[in-house]
C-alpha cells in the first residue's frame, strides 16, 4: 500500500501563481541596514490633526524625542490641531461671528485640550493632569517648549487658519510660515516617516 | 577599568519617557567632543531607550549600572 501525501490546497496563493506568478519578495533593505549595524535617521512627520490631549501628547513625545535623536522633525499642524498652538491666553478668535463662536465651544491653546472620551466637563483632562505629575510625565506644554527648543519645525496649514480666522499673531511663537498641502507632501522623502495623529 | 571624567551630571530622577532621553539629548549637545555625561534616572524604561539613543546618535553609551530602581548611565559624546 502507498500512503499518498496530500498537496496542502491554498486556493488564494494558486490564484495568485496563476494571475501573474509569484511575487517576487525583494531582499529586504531592513535586513541590509540591520547588517550595517546603525540605525539611519529618517525624516520625521507628524501631521497634527485631531487637537485631542491624549494625541497632542503623543504628537509632542513622538516629536521632541525624534528631534532628540538626530531625526530632522516637522510638525503639519491643520484643522483641529491649530487650536493647540494657538496662545493659551487667547480666548476667542476668529474674524466672524461664525469662526468667534467655534472658538468660544472649544478653548483654544496647549493646556486646554479635552481628551476624546472620558472628558466628563473636564473632570477628564483634571484627572490625568494629576496623574501625569504624579508619575513625573511632562505636560504637553512642557513637552512643546522642549521640542521647540530641540528644533522641531511646527508649520500651520494656511487653509484651516483663513478658514478658521486665525491670525499669525494668535498663534505661540516660533511657529513655521503657514504653508499648503502641496508642501507637505513636498517635504516628504524616501526617508520620511509620516503620521497623521 | 579606566576612570571616566564626567562633565555634567543629568539628574532625571523622577522623571517619565521621553524627558531623561530629552535632557540627555541636551546635555551632550553642551559638552565638546570626547567628553563624557552621566545620567541619574528612575524610569525604567531608559534602559532601552538611552541604549536606543546612543546608537541612532552614534554617540558611546561606557557605562550602566542600577543600584534598586535608579539607574546610572554614562556616555561619551562621539
Amino acid at each position: 500500500m502507498t500512503t499518498q501525501t496530500l498537496a496542502p490546497f491554498d486556493p488564494l496563493a494558486e490564484a495568485i501563481a496563476a494571475a501573474d506568478g509569484w511575487p517576487e519578495v525583494a531582499e529586504t533593505p531592513v535586513a541590509a541596514a540591520e547588517s550595517e549595524g546603525e540605525t539611519k535617521p529618517k525624516d520625521f512627520l507628524i501631521i497634527d490633526y485631531s487637537g485631542e490631549l491624549e494625541k497632542t501628547w503623543a504628537t509632542m513625545i513622538l516629536a521632541s524625542t525624534s528631534a532628540a535623536m538626530g531625526v530632522k522633525t516637522t510638525v503639519f499642524v491643520t484643522f483641529w490641531g491649530l487650536q493647540t498652538f494657538v496662545k493659551d491666553d487667547k480666548r476667542i478668535t476668529g474674524r466672524n461671528w461664525m469662526q468667534k463662536m467655534m472658538s468660544a465651544m472649544q478653548r483654544p491653546g496647549v493646556s486646554h485640550r479635552k481628551l476624546s472620551k472620558m472628558n466628563f466637563f473636564g473632570m477628564g483632562p483634571w484627572m490625568m493632569g494629576r496623574l501625569a505629575k504624579q508619575y513625573g510625565v511632562a505636560s504637553p506644554r512642557e513637552l512643546l517648549e522642549v521640542a521647540q527648543a530641540l528644533g522641531v519645525e511646527f508649520v500651520p496649514c494656511q487653509m484651516t487658519m483663513d478658514m478658521f480666522g486665525l491670525k499669525p499673531e494668535d498663534m505661540i511663537e516660533g511657529m513655521g510660515e503657514p504653508v499648503g498641502a502641496a508642501t507637505v507632501i513636498g517635504m516628504l522623502t524616501d526617508n520620511s516617516v509620516p503620521l497623521f495623529i | 577599568m579606566p576612570v571616566v571624567e564626567i562633565t555634567q551630571t543629568v539628574d532625571a530622577r523622577g522623571l517619565s519617557c521621553p524627558m531623561p532621553i530629552v535632557k540627555t539629548a541636551q546635555a551632550v549637545k553642551t559638552i565638546p567632543s570626547g567628553a563624557s555625561i552621566e545620567l541619574v534616572a528612575t524610569d525604567a524604561g531608559s534602559v532601552k531607550d538611552v541604549a536606543a539613543w546612543c546608537k541612532a546618535t552614534g554617540n558611546e553609551l561606557v557605562e550602566q549600572t542600577s543600584d534598586g530602581a535608579v539607574y546610572r548611565f554614562v556616555i561619551r559624546r562621539k
